[in-house]
């Protein structure tokens, strides 16, 4: 229990006191209750083991206890290559694992200075806002399944297979995709896959209405979430809390804005923004954003460089025919073709490899937060040092002050509400 | 041969004898026994009543709440999965009965039983139809409240017998729940008490023979009905009142150590008991046992005494009212056991002070106020306080009180939610 006392003093900020409870200089209260919540629960999560003192029902203390899932992913970046490697990435946050990938994929590109076409670009922004749209809906599930209400998890599950499916057909997986290659992605886009995409976000708004009719304005979800686990700005910066859980305390920090990588300074989108700190605020700029992601994949479907793989597939054969007959016949026409509109970009060998020696670092807005990625690289298949830095880790570690004189039955509505997911935080 | 022969004739002599006999020898018993043994049937009756009860309950429930999810729900197990209860208690009954050395486990294995058995006593209580009653008892009701009442100690004990800090928790809050719901509970019955001045819950049906105008659910005491059905959702454990179990918080709750057979029978009793609570909303609030356009349809069109006539069957111009009566019971009974559902379906769950706020802050002044009123309307119009004129007075009074009380309560809390909530509109940056 003492194993959290070093970290959590560097970590706690000035307003908030030292950790208490169980402690060796203080011995043990016993009018107090500790329960040991966790690493087997059913609502934390994954496995997080918090060490909860209560008084009566109120919660004195907290310590969150982790590592139950720690799974070296730093350090096997040190010992396989970087297309070995890559695979191994979907399992660092499973829920939006596509991120992940960008982070990763744009740190070689930077070192080698790899260009990316802009089709990719938009492809991979679809998938990127896509997966946004299910993590949230995970999240909304869950979230509301802590508070006691179990409906709108199956419904949420509904979409989201939805969208899995739409993943299966571009990338053959439903969760652990592998599909960005350095440069360029694994494969275009199927045939038709575009309109199967317009068409879920078509249909999406409307069942998102249908979720917030049961949800949002449910006199008890209200009840149970105005007012509760106020996270303000200060504090968010203190313990670097980022993404929705710090928009919703009124900073309207989304790298999506104020850094643009990808394409997304080419897409109007707004950030939405909450000034109340609390789970009521987080909850509706998470909803909001659902929102404003089906906005980013329309815009997206409507301006992506090459329209429908199918036809781009049919004219790239029409080109690669015409080249060659061209070699025979002078006088053959080659049908125009755009650089944007080509999957690989500079055509290189994965298997062999090598990004040239150098250090980057990418920060990509992740539905959790600012997740990094800081990879150096000596030369050789391998990075000599690759770091991630996961939101989760931050917006778990505020939790013990966040919790403080709460109600133990507000636990997990608070701790649902930071959308903490377990492996990001250990890796 | 010949003994055996003598054997035949000797038992063929006593065989047509045998009842006279066994009545003869059951009438020089002591009173006592033959109280005892019709006693111990009618539990065993009511007692297997409660199980089917509970088993098509739970089969419902999972169909029901699977059809809220777009899912299917269990429909392996027999015809569209209606076994599946069957082969769930199978499974539970052979599951190893799993205990620590820390618990207590006397007060372990007490829990279950002192939870279950007040609940099938209940459904002795319950009249079914007119004849269809394990114990009528004058004061049917209160006997109803107080062996309700004795389940709390039932998940007390088992919180603390199981020596795990979560199932104490979740028994204390089950006191405390307790304990809040049953004031305004009673307090609801106590107006149809006072209407037809009794607590025998044959009579209280009786006195709304008169059909849907008559139904104290409907214009006699609409306000009781709902501060009943409200706070004896809370009784029972179920959405959005399920914070002794509350599985996001508290895993479990009482039941988290239980495992295998005793922790089905605090699941079965968890449903007889919803199943006794929907049961006494539809006697005491809904006609009971009579159809909604007053006394009985094979009654009233003779069907009955024609099918009997006909088929010459003369029992039958008694036994087809019964089961009618039957079938309006159960049909009733399971009317609010499905609302319980709906209601399971779409809630999230309360928080333990915002319980007890509700409880006293609202439920209870509610409640007194109800049965002031009520008490108002029996004392001035005593002579027709049944009759039709003064249930439309009654319900002027009633429609007065909702739209006052609740309405201005809905009014204020969503007054302070709409405040809250405007003044959180997302701002653009």
């Amino acid at each position: 229990m003492m194993m959290m006392s070093t970290p959590s003093s560097t970590l706690t900020p000035p307003d908030v006191k030292p950790m208490q409870g169980v402690s060796v200089e203080k011995g043990f209260d016993t009018n107090d209750l500790v329960v040991n919540i966790g690493p087997q629960h059913p609502s934390t999560h994954g496995v997080l083991r918090l060490i909860t003192t209560l008084n009566g029902e109120v919660v004195k203390d907290m310590e969150p206890v982790i590592g139950y899932l720690h799974r070296s992913k730093e350090k096997m970046a040190e010992s396989r290559s970087l297309f070995q490697y890559q695979p191994t990435i979907d399992r660092v946050e499973y829920l939006s694992s596509f991120y992940d990938h960008l982070a990763f994929v744009n740190c070689v590109e930077k070192i080698a200075g790899l260009g990316v076409p802009k089709r990719v670009e938009y492809i991979r922004m679809i998938t990127l806002e896509l997966n946004r749209i299910t993590s949230h809906l995970l999240w909304f599930g869950t979230f509301l399944l802590d508070l006691g209400a179990s409906t709108p998890f199956f419904w949420a599950f509904r979409d989201r297979e939805e969208v899995f499916t739409l993943f299966e057909k571009l990338t053959g997986a439903r969760m652990m995709y592998n599909y960005y290659r350095f440069g360029g992605v694994n494969a275009d886009l199927p045939s038709g896959w575009l309109n199967e995409v317009r068409k879920f976000i078509d249909d999406f708004p409307r069942r998102l209405d249908e979720y917030e009719a049961v949800a949002t304005k449910n006199p008890i979800v209200l009840d149970r979430t105005i007012g509760q686990g106020i996270l303000t700005k200060e504090t968010c910066l203190q313990f670097g809390v980022t993404g929705p859980a710090l928009r919703a305390a009124g900073y309207a920090a989304d790298l999506r804005k104020t850094n643009p990588y990808s394409c997304y300074n080419e897409v109007e989108f707004e950030v939405p923004v909450a000034t109340e700190a609390d789970t009521y605020a987080r909850y509706v700029v998470r909803v909001q954003e659902m929102r404003e992601s089906l906005k980013i994949i329309r815009q997206c479907i409507d301006n992506i460089p090459g329209g429908d793989g199918g036809e781009l597939g049919l004219l790239k054969a029409k080109v690669d025919e015409a080249t060659k007959a061209k070699k025979k016949d002078p006088t053959i026409e080659v049908p125009a073709w755009n650089s944007d509109w080509d999957m690989f970009g500079k055509k290189i060998n994965l298997l062999t490899y090598k990004p040239p020696a150098g250090e980057a670092s990418v920060f990509v807005e992740s539905p959790r937060g600012v997740l990094g990625c800081y990879m150096v690289t000596d030369g050789t298949p391998k990075a000599a040092r690759v770091k991630w830095r996961g939101a989760s880790f931050s917006n778990l570690s505020c939790l013990p002050a966040l919790m403080k004189g709460h109600m133990y039955s507000d636990l997990m509505a608070i701790f649902g509400s930071l959308d903490v997911i377990m492996p990001e935080v250990d890796r | 041969m010949m003994s055996t022969t003598s054997w035949i004739t000797s038992i063929a002599d006593i065989l047509p004898k045998l009842p006279q006999m066994l009545w003869d020898w059951w009438l020089t018993l002591p009173d006592a026994v033959p109280a005892f043994t019709v006693g111990l049937i009618v539990f065993g009756i009511a007692a297997l009543m409660g199980q089917l009860a509970a088993i098509v309950m739970v089969l419902m429930e999972r169909k029901v709440l699977s059809w809220f999810t777009q899912r299917k729900g269990p429909n392996r197990v027999g015809p569209l999965g209606a076994l599946q209860t069957i082969a769930d208690g199978v499974k539970l009954l052979f599951k190893e009965d799993i205990m620590n050395d820390a618990q207590d486990k006397f007060l372990f294995t007490l829990a279950p039983a002192i939870f279950l058995f007040p609940v099938f006593v209940m459904f002795t209580l319950v009249p079914f139809s007119s004849t269809l009653i394990g114990v009528s008892l004058p004061v049917g009701l209160l006997a109803l409240f107080a062996l309700s009442s004795i389940s709390v100690i039932g998940v007390v004990l088992a919180g603390w017998a199981s020596n795990n800090k979560f199932s104490l928790l979740g028994g204390m809050r089950s006191a405390a729940q307790a304990i809040s719901y049953e004031i305004p509970l009673v307090l609801s019955l106590l107006g149809v008490v006072l209407l037809t001045g009794t607590m025998d819950l044959s009579k209280i049906i009786e006195a709304q023979r008169g059909g849907l105008l008559h139904w104290f659910g409907i214009f006699l005491a609409p306000v009781s009905f709902l501060i009943f059905y409200t706070a004896s959702l809370a009784e029972v454990n179920r959405v959005p009142f399920d914070l002794p179990e509350a599985e996001s918080e508290l895993v479990g709750g009482y039941n988290t150590e239980y495992s295998g057979m005793k922790f089905a029978t605090f699941f079965l009793a968890e449903y007889a008991g919803l199943f006794i609570i929907s049961a006494i909303c539809a006697a005491v609030f809904f006609g009971g046992y009579y159809s909604p356009f007053g006394g009985l349809i094979v009654e009233q069109t003779g069907f009955n005494v024609w099918l009997a006539n006909t088929l010459g069957v003369h029992q039958l111009a008694q036994l087809i009212p019964q089961a009618e009566m039957l079938l309006w019971m159960l049909s009733k009974t399971y009317v609010f056991v499905y609302m319980a559902m709906l209601i399971r379906g779409t809630l999230p769950r309360l928080k333990p002070d915002e319980l007890m706020g509700f409880s006293w802050k609202f439920l209870l002044p509610v409640a007194l106020i109800n049965v002031l009123m009520i008490a108002f309307v029996k004392l001035f119009l005593m002579d027709f306080a049944l009759n039709l004129v003064s249930a439309w007075v009654y319900l002027g009074i009633a429609l007065l009180i909702g739209i006052f009380g609740i309405g201005g309560f809905c009014l204020w809390i969503s007054r302070s939610f709409t405040k809250q909530l405007q003044s959180r509109l997302l701002k653009q940056v």
